[in-house]
């Protein structure tokens, strides 16, 4: 598009668009450094709401279990929509339409009916529901985002790179391993960012598919947040934003590298 | 050599690896066959079961009794739940048109900014969407909460000594979902609007078109893709939303979700819960394929 100079009506429109975007989670971060418990105004600076929240023994263990779960749930839906993604790219098979329409479920059907329809699942299996039917949940929803992600990488792939090692002598273990999966590592690895944040983030499904003792930090969160503010909550958000900037930063950078 | 000695031979030499060496069909197959699989188990099933369970009936104590019936369907037309389904309908609505009218200026700015500035533009767009949503909606309980950050502004710029009282009323629950959805909704705006030849608008210009004829016939047209992903992406989402009402609504904002959620967790009435899913769903997947049918998409919804 045009890159003429926008009328002002619009820079300033845009400004204060971003500072709607931004107010909230400023003040976040503000009033996680605030002396008064009610949060209204600020009193004065303080460090102990993050002293409150490292000794939180339920906020702690359910940090560990959304780590496990994101990590567990990335790696499988990584490599099987990464090999959903290349099947759907570069071959035909029977049932092609079917499994690309299965793909577009999780973002078709609203997440509270997928969440419920798991839960029906695992209790009419007899599965107890804990750490694995979470996991086993993120995956089924991570695998069609992985595979939209790859498969739009490998939507202008070059096939002819792959050809051109083919006639150097290599056969098609060693192409796909030195030549294409290389290629689209990029696309793999930002379907699997995009798989652990969407794991990360996980409230609705995880809610349907908990059970006890498996509580991940969404959930804790949620019922931190359920009757009172609390400046823990604070502290808890300003250490995720800070944590997300700095990933989402190295990510840009590493891109804008690249390019 | 006659057809029948090569086809002799041909066969002497079949083996599993061989043909699979060279047919296409069986290596794509391998390749698709985890996804079909997990995605039958764990996707494709549990929506089959609900299906079946929609038509089941509830027994004494919450369990679920096999006779096959329809009530839990015929049950849904009552005026509290339709009312219910209506209301849903509305805010999913209005989410989505407020999400248009706050998304589209913003996404064509980013899209007319220099190659530099776009990339950073996007970067912001992106970084609260990338945390935690429940964190997003406390920050607005913080805000709008009685005697909560807006109320003490007010007061402090002497514009009002009163509470709003906006915290659990229909207006925080919109405010909620549009500041969750906005991002699914300028991203594919701004994938279609990027798209847009410079040429295409100087020569709208250069035939004598006024800057806001060339907007209204030439740039709107060509962002209809982009808006419709984002109203799949939107309003999906928000009629299923059942945390932002917990959260935000108080007990007077009842959306489906909270009624789907209610008749699994506290109700334990399954049959019934899975009927409104069943419904929500229906809602959503007509809603779908109109649009869908309506104007090309798929490229807009991979951003």
């Amino acid at each position: 598009m045009s890159e003429k100079k926008p009328p002002v009506w619009l820079r300033v429109y845009t400004f204060i668009a971003y500072l709607y975007i931004y107010i909230p989670i400023l003040i976040l971060i503000i009033f996680s450094f605030n002396t008064m418990k009610l949060n209204v105004r600020w009193q004065g600076f303080t460090l102990s709401w993050y002293n409150v929240l490292f000794h939180d023994s339920q906020v702690l263990l359910a940090t560990r279990n959304t780590l496990i779960i994101a990590f567990v749930s990335t790696i499988v839906a990584t490599i099987i929509g990464t090999l959903a993604a290349l099947a759907m790219q570069r071959y035909h098979f029977p049932g092609y339409n079917a499994s690309e329409t299965v793909m577009y479920i999780p973002i078709v059907i609203p997440e509270v009916v997928m969440g419920i329809a798991l839960l029906v699942f695992f209790v009419m299996i007899k599965f107890t529901l804990g750490l694995v039917t979470i996991a086993l949940s993120h995956i089924a929803f991570n695998i069609p985002f992985v595979a939209l992600v790859v498969r739009a990488r490998l939507h202008g792939y070059d096939k002819s790179i792959d050809e051109a090692a083919m006639d150097l002598g290599a056969n098609e273990m060693t192409t796909f391993w030195r030549v294409t999966l290389p290629t689209i590592m990029p696309g793999v690895l930002s379907g699997a960012l995009l798989a652990f944040t969407l794991s990360l983030d996980d409230y609705v499904i995880t809610y349907f598919t908990a059970g006890p003792g498996s509580t991940t930090l969404p959930l804790r969160v949620f019922s931190m947040v359920r009757f009172m503010v609390t400046p823990e909550v604070n502290a808890l958000s300003t250490i995720w934003v800070l944590i997300v900037f700095i990933v989402l930063l190295i990510g840009q950078i590493a891109q804008s590298r690249r390019a | 050599m006659t057809t029948a000695q090569a086809t002799e031979k041909s066969v002497k030499k079949f083996s599993l690896l061989k043909v699979f060496r060279e047919s296409r069909v069986a290596q794509g197959l391998l390749l698709i066959s985890p996804a079909n699989i997990y995605l039958f188990l764990f996707m494709i099933l549990p929506l089959i079961l609900v299906t079946v369970l929609s038509f089941l009936s509830r027994g004494t104590y919450g369990d679920v009794v096999f006779q096959f019936n329809i009530t839990n369907y015929t049950r849904l037309f009552d005026p509290l739940y339709g009312k219910i389904f209506i209301y849903s309908l509305e805010v999913g609505l209005a989410t989505t048109v407020l999400s248009i009218l706050i998304g589209y200026p913003l996404a064509y700015y980013i899209a007319r900014a220099p190659a530099r500035q776009r990339s950073l533009l996007l970067f912001l767009i992106l970084v609260p969407f990338w945390t935690n949503f429940i964190i997003r909606i406390y920050a607005w309980i913080m805000i709008l909460r009685a005697g909560g950050l807006l109320d003490a502004f007010l007061e402090w710029a002497h514009i009002t000594q009163h509470s709003l009282n906006l915290l659990y009323s229909p207006t925080a629950v919109l405010i909620g979902m549009v500041y969750e959805f906005l991002p699914f909704m300028v991203l594919p705006l701004y994938t279609s609007l990027e798209k847009i030849e410079n040429s295409i608008l100087e020569a709208a210009a250069d035939l004598g078109a006024p800057p806001w004829r060339v907007f209204l016939r030439v740039t709107l047209p060509l962002s209809v893709p982009g808006m419709i992903a984002g109203t799949i992406l939107v309003f999906i989402p928000a009629m299923g939303m059942f945390v932002i009402p917990d959260l935000m609504g108080g007990a007077k904002t009842i959306l489906i979700g909270n009624v789907i959620r209610n008749q699994f967790l506290t109700a334990r009435d399954w049959p019934f819960g899975a009927a409104s899913s069943m419904i929500l769903m229906l809602l959503t997947m007509v809603f779908t394929l109109y649009y869908t049918r309506k104007a090309g998409f798929g490229e807009e919804l991979l951003v």
